[in-house]
Parts: structure tokens; C-alpha cells; sequence
């Protein structure tokens, strides 16, 4: 057996944490983890947020995030122990045999200084490389990375270039120095679907080539499964089962594993359209002051009573604006919308109350979507009092059959946002849009922010809710696993049009327009080599045309 | 067009409509004030013939609006009148004072605007440690005692006691440069103190600020040390708020050292605008006036420019 690269026994690491009105407390975030890293292998690091994923790749660099410490254990980086190295070793380890590609590379790139200088400056600092040799290697790297113009892209600034090409050129920061380890840090989650698979075929590509090693973490296991050769599993700090990506994918040991790997597999049967739809959408024509190009052109679609249309599409596809529109927050240039049989006026202020309590909306931040000073009990209390007058026992009646529907207990009343979980405050926003027995709910990407487990739990409710209710869902989504799992029919949105709509098994189904193909044929799925096979499908194809 | 030379103009137009407002303020204030120029130069015993021979001669009499416009028509081509006390050109005395004033601005500002942003950087390498302790609590201390008082001590200590520099700062055509900078130089180590605390704590907020920042965190995990961290990456991302708290000090630099050209008894614009409000001389208040007016508004325009400047994204469009 070789010499590991990087051998980590015991880590502990801690934090301090402020809750507001207690006094600080020290809590520990990774209770003792081991693992080996061989060199040029890739370690997928995967679980759902507050699992410690990032944390322990940065402990491999001996950098603690914020008030994040490392408390105990030992991190061996080519046989040196990195927890108890001066500052001067630190820094020559960092950017040297270690780097890091961040989720946000658009955040990560100085927007002050040029590419090139960014990629090169760990290379020529640390004294791996003269300048011209580092951009020499870096002018390679961005041809590798499959980036448009190698030789002039690196004298750009960084907003000069697309969010998918930055994080290619952060990956190339990452491996011009020559590095033993690559710690890469949900580099593909920020980017849209169709953009990921380019990049993750680069990235992998990339470590291929180079012979670097790495760790991958990611909270998605189907995307992990195509870059790595060893996964391992943490939840609360703990790891709970470690593998190769064989075992782990197909012959997962612990209930957890297989929780994660059945995620998004909720069966969901459409349902037949009604004659009288809910909601009617002709030919919605919209641009934003100040602008001079349409972000919605001519779209027309329908929801039937009780069902769910999901419109699904990448960022920038209009899909957000179509919500804007349909509530009356952004009126229209064109077209008309009809709301259970009558028409609604273009602007939400001169609507009746009547139109706004059975339109509701679901936001994707449910924590910017609730007042922190607020319980529980108030803010769902609130569209009771405003919409039906209701005070007193009875209001408090309803709040708590609300809070039953939701599948949240007593005691849950006197509860503000910051002590609820993720999952339990999207339901929370969930009980509040349904206390205005609301006849259509928009939801604007509920789930994009949760845990996959947890966005699971939120579809089901939603889901029951809408049997129970009878409430038509408008649910907006760049996820086409969310997709299936809930819509009855799908309009795919592509610049501002809707390139492709009907009901769900009509839309999901061969011949596809050339779009539509591209967005489904790049949701990574759950199985060995799913990568390969597209990226050589995609290849064939471009090579018969 | 390209965008920032848009923006520039845009800013250099405003610049200018603002003085044209500055011009109309000044002159209101002025004219409502108390008193009367032609009582004070006769004095209390004029006849009232006199009081009013004196007025039509001056033009005291004409109405407010073409007294405005034929001074702002003046000031346009460049005549900024006469002192009405001793009937010379105000063009011509402001002008010695002016550059006696920018002169020791100047030198004021070469020596206090680099200090302060490295004294800013080094306290944010050594925030909350020693170091950076010393230097707020320091800067803080001087900026709180009064300039005059700071300069009476440093007067006494290093004039007096250790006889270095001059403790007047009065300086002519015929001085060399150094013999002027000799004159000055206490002047400047008090106007230094006044405007240190000011620029450095912003350097250190600006750039406290950004090194919150992600790419701060790229540029630590490529294992750069801290000072070059701070110069290289935070910096260039502060300038834009640095620069206007820059510029704000000098414009003190140049309106505000009243008190410290009368303290060292220098021939500058602020004594020379005390002078001239005493003896009610309002044509040479309101030239004063507008010269600062100009100063700030000149400062502030250049403080704007530069932060758009420094703007990448306006720099180098898509």
C-alpha cells in the first residue's frame, strides 16, 4: 500500500457560537473523523448542511472558517502533521500542496485584479514557477479546462466572464501551482444544470491529467458519484459509512446512506385536466423598466384546479418573472391572465381583497420571508385576522389546525424563526399561505434552498396538502427531480418562452425539442459512468451534425 | 460614448451647477448680514448725505438680482471686484494668499495623506493587538485637542525648547524653498495631527470591510502573507471610500486652517478672510466664499471620479 497523502486521525473541531440573548458557548462540529487520501485519488466528501463537509476539507489546510477551530486530532499532509506547523509551513503548504475551489468563484476572484494574475500568484510566490512558466501553465490549464481563447482569457477581469467559465478558471487557479491536493468545495452547486456537466466533465477531466488528488464535497450524491473513487458519508459531525463509490451508490450499509441515495424518488400519478382551469395564461408579453428587451414573450399556459403546473427552466429563463407577473407585482405588456373564470387586473394594488387571499405565494428563502420578531402563531395569524376576521379562541383554533396540517406540534405557537430548523420554517410559510384557503399557491424554488432529505419531506406535505385542500400549485424550479416528482403538467421556460409544454408524461417523453433534451439529458443521475455516457452521446451527436 | 467618460462629464456638469448654487448662497448670506460698508468706512459721525453719496458709488442701491448677475458676470471673466476698504484688486491680493494657503496644504497633505493610509494598513495587519491600539488611541487624542492648543505646544516644546523650527511661519517671494519649509514646518506637523485620525480610521473601516470578503479568503488559502493580503487584495477595493475621506481633508486642509494661520500668524487665505469680515468688507468675504466653495466642490469632484474610477466593472465593461 502507499504512503497516504493525507491522513487525518481524530479530528475534532469546534466553534463558538452567539445565540442571541445567551451567553457564547463553545460547540463542537466534527466529533473525531478519520480518513487516508492516496495520492491522485478523489475522496467524496457528502452530507446535508451542518454535516462538517467543508469544514473538514479546510482543516486540510489547517484554516478554520470564521470562529472555527480545530480542537483536537492530527492532519497529516505528505507526513507532516499540519495542526502543529508554524504559520510560515502553513503558508507554504497552502496555495503550494494544497488549494481549494470554492462554491462562489464569483465571489472567490478579486474583482480588482486581472485573471491571469489571480491564477499565477500562488504559483510564482510560492516559487514553484517563474511568471512565464506559471502562465505558460495556466494558458494550458485554461485549454484544458475547455475555456473559449486560452491565450487572452486570463487578461480579463473577472465579471467579464460567465459564472460557469470563472469556476473553470478557479479550478485552474487551483491547479497551477502543481499541487499534491485539490480541495474542491461544492464547485458545480452555484451553476445551472446544463453548465454543470460542462464543468464537472472539465474538473474531472482536469484531476485526471494532472494526477492530483482530491476531495470533493458536495451535498449532491449523484454528482459525486461521477468524480470520485472513494465516498464518505458524515451527518452531525460524525462520519457514518465510508466506501468506494461502488458500494456506496449500489450496496449502501447504513439507513442513512440509503436514504440519501433513494432521495427524489417520490411516485407522483398525473392527473387528468378539468374542463375549467384555475388559472389561464394568454400570451404574457413583459420587460422591466428601464429595459429594452423583453424577459417574457407571448407565454400562454394553463393550471388546472387542484394540480400542479411546474415551470421549470436555468437562471436569466424568465421563469421568477412569470410569478412577478401572475401576483401583479410586474404588469404586463401584453396579454391577459383569467383567475378562476374572471380577469385579473394587471397591478396588484387595484385588486380586489378577494384576488389577493386566493392567490398566495412560497418564497425559496423562508427566512427573509417571515418578520424574526414575530412567533409562529403570529405570522400565521396574521391572514387570519386580515382575510377573515377571526380573533381570539377561534383564531387560535385554526392556527393550531394549521400547525396539525403541517405536521408541527403543540408549543410551536410561541416559537420565533431563528429557533426552527430550514425544513420547519418553509412549512411554517407553507401554514401561513394556506390559512388564506387560497385557490392557486405560486411556489418560487421552496425546495432549492433545503437538504435533500428535507425537501423531500416538504414535497410530500405539499403534496397531501393539495389532496386534502384542493389547491392548484404554480411551482417554479430550475430541478427537474422536483419536477417529476410533483407536476401533473410542465412548461419548460428558455429565454422568456416557453419552448415546450403540455402534460407531464407528453413533455418527459421522446422526440424532445433540442433544449428540453439537453436539460434532461444533463440532470446527473444516481449511477457509475453517467458522466462518460453523456458527455460521449453529446460528442457522437455534434460529430453526426 | 464610452460609459465612464459619460459618467465623468455627467459629475464635471453637476460640479459646475452646484458652484453656480454655492454662488447664489454666498451671496444671500452676505447680503442679509447686519451692517452697513459705507457707515463703517465713514464712520459713526457720516451725514446721512454722505452715508448715501457713498452708497451709489459703491452700488449699494441697485437691486439685489443685477448686483448678483454683474458680480457673477465679473467672477466669469475672472474679476472678483474691488475691497471696497482699500480699493485694490481682490484678484490680485487673494491670489499671494491662495498660493501661500495651497503651499502649505501641499506639504500637509504629502506628509499626512501617506501616513495615515499606512498607519490605517498597519492597524488592520494588527487589528485589536497592540499596534492598533496605539495608533487609533493616538490619532483619536490629537484629533480631540483643539489645533491651536497643539500648536502652542508645539510651539513651546519644539521652538522654544529645542529651537529647531521657527515658531512664526510668516514667508515671502524672497525666502528659498527651504527656508520656507523651515518656516513651515511646525504649521504642518499641527495641521498633520488635526487630519490624521480622520483618513486612517476610515483606511482601517474600508478595509476591515472588505476583508470580510471570499476572495480575501482565496487569497489566504493560497498561503499569501497578511500585509500582502491587505495591499494587494483588500486595497484596491477600498480605494473608492478612502478617497472621499481623503479629499473631504483636504478641502480642510485648504477652507479650514483659519485658526492655525492666525496662530502662526501665516499669510494665508484664512487670515486674510478674517481680516476683511471684521471691516465688513463684503466683496472680498464673498471671493473668499466662492474660493472655498470652489476648493470643496473641486475636491469632492475628484474624490467622485476617482471611486468610478476605480470601479472595474466601469472601468472594463463586457
Amino acid at each position: 500500500m502507499t504512503e497516504p497523502l493525507l491522513k487525518v486521525r481524530g479530528l475534532k473541531i469546534g466553534a463558538t457560537i452567539y445565540p442571541p440573548g445567551e451567553k457564547a458557548r463553545d460547540i463542537e462540529i466534527v466529533h473525531g473523523v478519520d480518513f487516508d487520501l492516496e495520492p491522485g485519488k478523489v475522496l467524496g466528501l457528502i452530507g446535508e448542511s451542518g454535516a462538517g463537509k467543508s469544514t473538514i476539507g479546510l482543516a486540510s489546510m489547517a484554516y478554520g472558517r470564521g470562529g472555527v477551530e480545530i480542537t483536537g486530532g492530527s492532519v497529516e499532509v505528505n507526513g507532516r502533521d499540519v495542526l502543529q506547523s508554524g504559520i510560515r509551513d502553513i503558508r507554504r503548504l497552502r496555495g503550494a500542496e494544497v488549494t481549494y475551489v470554492s462554491q462562489s468563484a464569483a465571489a472567490s476572484f478579486n474583482p480588482a485584479k486581472k485573471i491571469m494574475e489571480q491564477v499565477t500568484e500562488a504559483a510564482i510566490l510560492q516559487g514553484k514557477f517563474t511568471r512565464a512558466e506559471a502562465e505558460q501553465r495556466a494558458v494550458t490549464l485554461f485549454a484544458k479546462l475547455g475555456l473559449p481563447d486560452p491565450e487572452n482569457i486570463g487578461q480579463r477581469y473577472p465579471h467579464q466572464v460567465s459564472g460557469g467559465q470563472l469556476q473553470r478558471c478557479m479550478t485552474a487557479l487551483a491547479l497551477c501551482p502543481e499541487p499534491d491536493l485539490v480541495v474542491f468545495d461544492e464547485p458545480t452547486t452555484a451553476l445551472d444544470v446544463t453548465t454543470q456537466i460542462d464543468v464537472l466533465a472539465a474538473i474531472k477531466e482536469a484531476i485526471r491529467d494532472t494526477g492530483v488528488a482530491a476531495l470533493y464535497i458536495t451535498h449532491d450524491l449523484a454528482v459525486v458519484a461521477q468524480v470520485s473513487d472513494h465516498i464518505m458519508v458524515l451527518r452531525m459531525g460524525d462520519m457514518v459509512e465510508y466506501g468506494t463509490v461502488d458500494q456506496i451508490i449500489n450496496q449502501p450499509r447504513e439507513d442513512y446512506t440509503r436514504a440519501l441515495v433513494s432521495v427524489r424518488s417520490i411516485e407522483h400519478e398525473e392527473k387528468q385536466p378539468s374542463p375549467d382551469p384555475v388559472l389561464k395564461v394568454k400570451g404574457i408579453t413583459a420587460r422591466y423598466k428601464g429595459t429594452n428587451f423583453d424577459v417574457l414573450k407571448d407565454v400562454n399556459v394553463e393550471l388546472h384546479r387542484g394540480q400542479t403546473l411546474a415551470v421549470v427552466g436555468e437562471s436569466g429563463s424568465g421563469k421568477s418573472t412569470l410569478a412577478r407577473v401572475i401576483t401583479g407585482l410586474l404588469p404586463p405588456s401584453a396579454g391577459s391572465i383569467t383567475f378562476d373564470g374572471r380577469a385579473l387586473t394587471p397591478d396588484m394594488p387595484s385588486r380586489p381583497i378577494d384576488d389577493l387571499r386566493e392567490l398566495q405565494m412560497i418564497y425559496q428563502m423562508a427566512d427573509t420571508a417571515m418578520n424574526p420578531r414575530q412567533t409562529v402563531g403570529t405570522i400565521i395569524g396574521r391572514p387570519l385576522e386580515f382575510y377573515f376576521g377571526l380573533r381570539g379562541a377561534e383564531k387560535q383554533k385554526r392556527i393550531q389546525e394549521l400547525l396539525d396540517e403541517i405536521e408541527l406540534g403543540e408549543g410551536f405557537q410561541d416559537r420565533y424563526p431563528a429557533e426552527l430548523s430550514g425544513g420547519q420554517k418553509q412549512r411554517v410559510c407553507i401554514a401561513r399561505a394556506l390559512a388564506a384557503k387560497p385557490k392557486l399557491i405560486i411556489c418560487d424554488e421552496v425546495t432549492s434552498a433545503l437538504d435533500p432529505l428535507v425537501a423531500d419531506g416538504i414535497l410530500k406535505l405539499l403534496l397531501d396538502l393539495q389532496k386534502i385542500e384542493d389547491v392548484a400549485y404554480l411551482f417554479i424550479t430550475h430541478d427537474l427531480a422536483t419536477v417529476r416528482a410533483i407536476a401533473d403538467s410542465i412548461a419548460v421556460m428558455f429565454q422568456g418562452e416557453v419552448v415546450r409544454y403540455g402534460p407531464k408524461s407528453q413533455v418527459l417523453s421522446p422526440p424532445f425539442d433540442d433544449y428540453t433534451d439537453l436539460l434532461l439529458s444533463s440532470v446527473p443521475e444516481m449511477r457509475l459512468g453517467w458522466l462518460e455516457e453523456v458527455i460521449a452521446n453529446r460528442k457522437m451527436e455534434s460529430a453526426g451534425n | 460614448m464610452h460609459p465612464i467618460l459619460k459618467l465623468v462629464a455627467q459629475r464635471l456638469a453637476l460640479g459646475f451647477l452646484l458652484l453656480i448654487a454655492a454662488s447664489v448662497l454666498i451671496f444671500a448670506g452676505t447680503s442679509i448680514l447686519p451692517g452697513d460698508v459705507a457707515q463703517q468706512i465713514l464712520g459713526q459721525s457720516a451725514t446721512p448725505e454722505a452715508l448715501e453719496n457713498l452708497r451709489r458709488e459703491l452700488g449699494l442701491n441697485e437691486p439685489a438680482l443685477s448686483r448678483y448677475f454683474s458680480w457673477l458676470g465679473g467672477i466669469l471673466q475672472g474679476d472678483l471686484g474691488t475691497a471696497l476698504t482699500n480699493g485694490r484688486d481682490i484678484a490680485e491680493s487673494l491670489g499671494t494668499r491662495l498660493a501661500n494657503t495651497l503651499f502649505l496644504a501641499f506639504w500637509a497633505a504629502l506628509i499626512s495623506v501617506p501616513l495615515a493610509i499606512f498607519l490605517g494598513l498597519l492597524a488592520v495587519r494588527y487589528k485589536d493587538r497592540w499596534p492598533d491600539k496605539l495608533i487609533s488611541g493616538v490619532t483619536l487624542t490629537t484629533i480631540s485637542i483643539p489645533e491651536f492648543m497643539i500648536g502652542y505646544v508645539l510651539i513651546y516644546w519644539i521652538s522654544i525648547k529645542f529651537g529647531w523650527f521657527s515658531s512664526v511661519a510668516i514667508i515671502n517671494d524672497s525666502m528659498t524653498l527651504g527656508q520656507k519649509l523651515n518656516a513651515i514646518a511646525i504649521p504642518v506637523m499641527v495641521l498633520t495631527l488635526v487630519v490624521l485620525a480622520h483618513m486612517m480610521r476610515m483606511t482601517r473601516a474600508a478595509i476591515l470591510n472588505v476583508m470580510q470578503s471570499a476572495y480575501i479568503e482565496t487569497a489566504e488559502l493560497k498561503g499569501m502573507p497578511m500585509l500582502r493580503i491587505i495591499r494587494k487584495h483588500a486595497f484596491p477595493n477600498a480605494i473608492a471610500p478612502i478617497v472621499n475621506v481623503v479629499m473631504i481633508n483636504l478641502a480642510y486642509l485648504v477652507v479650514g486652517v483659519v485658526v492655525v494661520e492666525v496662530v502662526f500668524a501665516y499669510p494665508g487665505m484664512g487670515q486674510y478672510l478674517v481680516d476683511h469680515v471684521a471691516k465688513r468688507d463684503i466683496p472680498v468675504v464673498q471671493a473668499c466664499g466662492l474660493i472655498f466653495a470652489a476648493v470643496y466642490i473641486g475636491l469632492n469632484l475628484v474624490a467622485d471620479i476617482v471611486s468610478i474610477l476605480a470601479n472595474p466593472r466601469l472601468r472594463h465593461p463586457k
